[in-house]
């Protein structure tokens, strides 16, 4: 995301969150285009409403709450982060931990139509508690191999869903 | 036939072996997801929404059953035996909870807590047995311009109402409003926001959207955050509650069933604010007020009945109407839907069957909850220990296998990991959740009424307002808008209850904090 250089201050400074800004316009952009596109439609006959008219609303809507936001934001409004039980806001944000784990699903995506689900889901457990600080490698691996093979058996006997078997057809 | 027999046929077709097994394992399965820290019950039902795929409905919806009640229990236990509470609607569970827990009273705090959450559910089914149909019988009435008014107040009330920021409210059901639209158009069979790809000319597979945001995005934020130093976890035995314990709960479950019921049911009521208020209820009417603040038991009893019979609450204008107004619901919501089967005032009739099944497995699902919890209290226990990069790894392992077993299509994680980052934004900018996963699923059905009520008025506007119950509709959605803000005009000291509750809480939490230092 473009807004992750804001977040070296610590989050408790009582400034301005200019990120907000970065949010609205993507958001600006989404309305944009949903107008943009509800406009390319026809409107087909007997259709007092047509296709149009919700999208045009609802992109409206979007660019109008983008706007107010920026205002929000200039005047020293800040979101109010969400807590949890895991979840400790007084610490700095770690963006490098997020990036290792959306690689790694995104390494997912690229590799699970070839190398089947047995093996991409492994990958990703292992690689995922590694990304997040465990540094038992092997065990997350057998622990990874074990999910996988178990949930791909799980789909397949017991919900009858055949997941892709990629590289390892014929084995599983 | 009444509404009695018809429950007591659900009972009937509920209680078969092959049924009871599948209550059984959501139960266990729902309390196993809900006990894990970070995990909510709405996140818990998405997570397991694939395990229903080859299920038929009936089944599925029993599960479900289970695996929601079992997922609001496990929450409880989160937030009972660690020092920091989940979802909002464990916050005061939380507050006495925990102080019981460190005084020794970890086993009468889980005990109250499973008992009363049994209460609450069983007379929150029964009150559902019985109101849901009457509201359905008028709910068939309503024409076109009606339920949209009704589903425009829905999406109105939970974006102004709940949460701190309403820019940001809005900002979140517009985009929901946004992710609702993607797919073919309804009348044209156009493609609207396809981008030109080909799996995006169908509407977004709801998995992905729900896992993303609640599963994948809490993940992300979590590993943002992650607490570096462990939580302290307190041991606890079998649960079980002395006579005087028993004594001190039975008023507090009845008063809090009685709060979180009606709270429940109509929109933006959520559990927050019934927990709250059975809180401050219990502190002001005990006899033992003095224990507020060290572990008072009336202070858990009352508040898990409240959070129990609005989870309860929810589903009357979820079977009657198919209005959702949880993000649990719409879950649910979406998950019929993806059967085929289309909710709405008709499906008290239409699915008769099912919906009575579903009703007489949540009383099922109740009962076998508290025969299997109780004994299983240390085992879950132990859950909380569970390392946290696992864990988390866990929950980013099932979300991707549930997105990429619906289609199998390496497409489906994409759009799961864009809905993570979205998940992950909003908790950054603090985007509530509630009115975007709303939009979602109501957007389509808001518009197809829209495009009725304006084919029927042959165009014309005033098609809208041309019933008086849209009118009525209107006039209360405006009063919802108008009022706080003149008020906030006229008396600028006073909060509204989302601030109020919020302020509330600020200060009985400080006040806790404030023993803890002077200790």
């Amino acid at each position: 995301m473009s807004t992750t250089t804001h977040q070296d201050q610590p989050v408790a400074a009582p400034r301005r969150d200019l990120a907000q800004i970065g949010l609205a316009a993507v958001t600006a952009v989404v309305g944009a285009y949903t107008m943009y596109d509800a406009s390319t439609l026809q409107v087909g006959f007997a259709d007092p409403v047509g296709p149009r008219v919700f999208p045009y609303v609802v992109g409206a809507g979007l660019l109008v709450s983008s706007v107010l936001l920026v205002v929000a934001a200039l005047r020293g409004d800040r979101p109010e982060a969400e807590g949890g039980e895991d979840v400790d806001l007084d610490m700095q944000a770690d963006w490098v931990t997020v990036t290792k784990l959306v690689g790694i699903i995104g390494l997912t995506i690229a590799t699970v139509g070839f190398l089947g689900w047995a093996i991409s889901g492994a990958i990703l457990f292992a690689g995922a508690t590694w990304a997040l600080g465990s540094r038992t490698l092997i065990r997350d691996i057998i622990v990874g191999c074990v999910l996988s093979v178990a949930s791909w058996y799980a789909f397949y006997v017991g919900l009858g869903i055949p997941l892709s078997a990629g590289i390892l057809d014929g084995i599983l | 036939m009444g509404n009695l027999d018809l429950l007591l046929n659900g009972l009937q077709s509920a209680a078969t072996p092959e049924n009871l097994m599948y209550a059984a394992i959501g139960v266990l399965l729902g309390t196993f997801v809900g006990v894990l820290p970070g995990i909510g019950p709405a996140m818990a039902v998405a997570l397991l929404l694939p395990v229903t795929y080859s299920l038929e409905p009936t089944s599925a919806f029993i599960m479900f059953a289970g695996i929601y009640y079992g997922g609001m229990y496990g929450g409880s236990t989160t937030s009972i035996l660690l020092n920091t509470p989940g979802e909002s609607a464990s916050v005061m569970t939380a507050l006495e909870g925990n102080k019981m827990a460190k005084a020794g009273r970890a086993a009468q705090a889980l005990a109250t807590a499973a008992i009363g959450s049994f209460v609450a559910g069983t007379i929150g089914t029964l009150l559902v047995a019985f109101f849901a149909p009457m509201l359905a019988d008028v709910a068939v009435t309503i024409g076109a311009p009606s339920y949209f008014a009704i589903l425009l107040f829905a999406l109105v009330m939970t974006t102004t109402l709940l949460g701190s920021s309403k820019v940001r409210g809005f900002l979140a059901l517009f985009l929901g409003l946004t992710i609702g639209l993607v797919g073919l158009d309804l009348n044209t069979g156009q493609a609207r926001l396809s981008l030109g790809v080909a799996q995006l000319r169908d509407p977004l597979e709801i998995v992905a959207v729900a896992v993303g945001i609640f599963a994948l995005g809490e993940a992300f934020w979590v590993a943002a955050h992650l607490r570096r130093k462990p939580l302290q976890v307190i041991p606890v035995g079998r649960p079980w509650m002395g006579r005087d314990d028993w004594g001190r709960s039975w008023k507090p479950w009845l008063r809090g069933t009685a709060l979180g019921f009606p709270f429940g049911a109509i929109p933006a009521g959520g559990a927050e604010i019934p927990t709250f208020l059975s809180y401050v209820t219990e502190r002001r009417l005990s006899k033992h007020g003095d224990e507020f603040g060290k572990g008072a038991i009336e202070g858990v009893a009352g508040p898990e009945a409240a959070n129990n019979a609005s989870a309860a609450g929810m589903f009357v204008p979820l079977l009657a109407m198919g209005i959702p107004v949880t993000a649990t619901a719409s879950v649910m919501l979406a998950a019929l839907t993806s059967y085929g089967i289309q909710p709405g005032p008709q499906l008290m009739t239409d699915q008769s069957d099912l919906v009575w099944t579903l009703l007489a497995s949540l009383l099922i699902g109740n009962t076998l909850l508290l025969v299997l919890n109780l004994p299983l209290a240390p085992l879950w226990a132990k859950l909380l220990r569970i390392p946290r990069p696992q864990l988390y790894a866990g929950i980013l392992f099932f979300a991707c296998l549930g997105a990429f077993a619906a289609n199998q299509d390496a497409f489906d994680i994409f759009l799961l990991l864009l809905f993570g980052l979205l998940g992950l934004a909003m908790r950054r900018f603090g985007l509530p959740v509630l009115p975007l996963i709303l939009g979602v699923i109501l957007g389509p059905i808001m518009e197809l009424k829209l495009r009725e009520s304006l084919t029927i008025s042959d165009g014309d506007l005033s098609g809208l307002w041309s019933e008086p119950l849209a009118v009525a509709v209107y006039l209360l959605t405006a009063l919802v808008v108008v009022v706080p803000i003149v008020v906030k005009r006229v008396r600028p000291d006073l909060d509204t209850p989302a601030a109020e509750v919020a302020h509330a809480r600020a200060e009985a939490e400080s006040e806790h904090d404030d023993e803890r230092t002077s200790r």
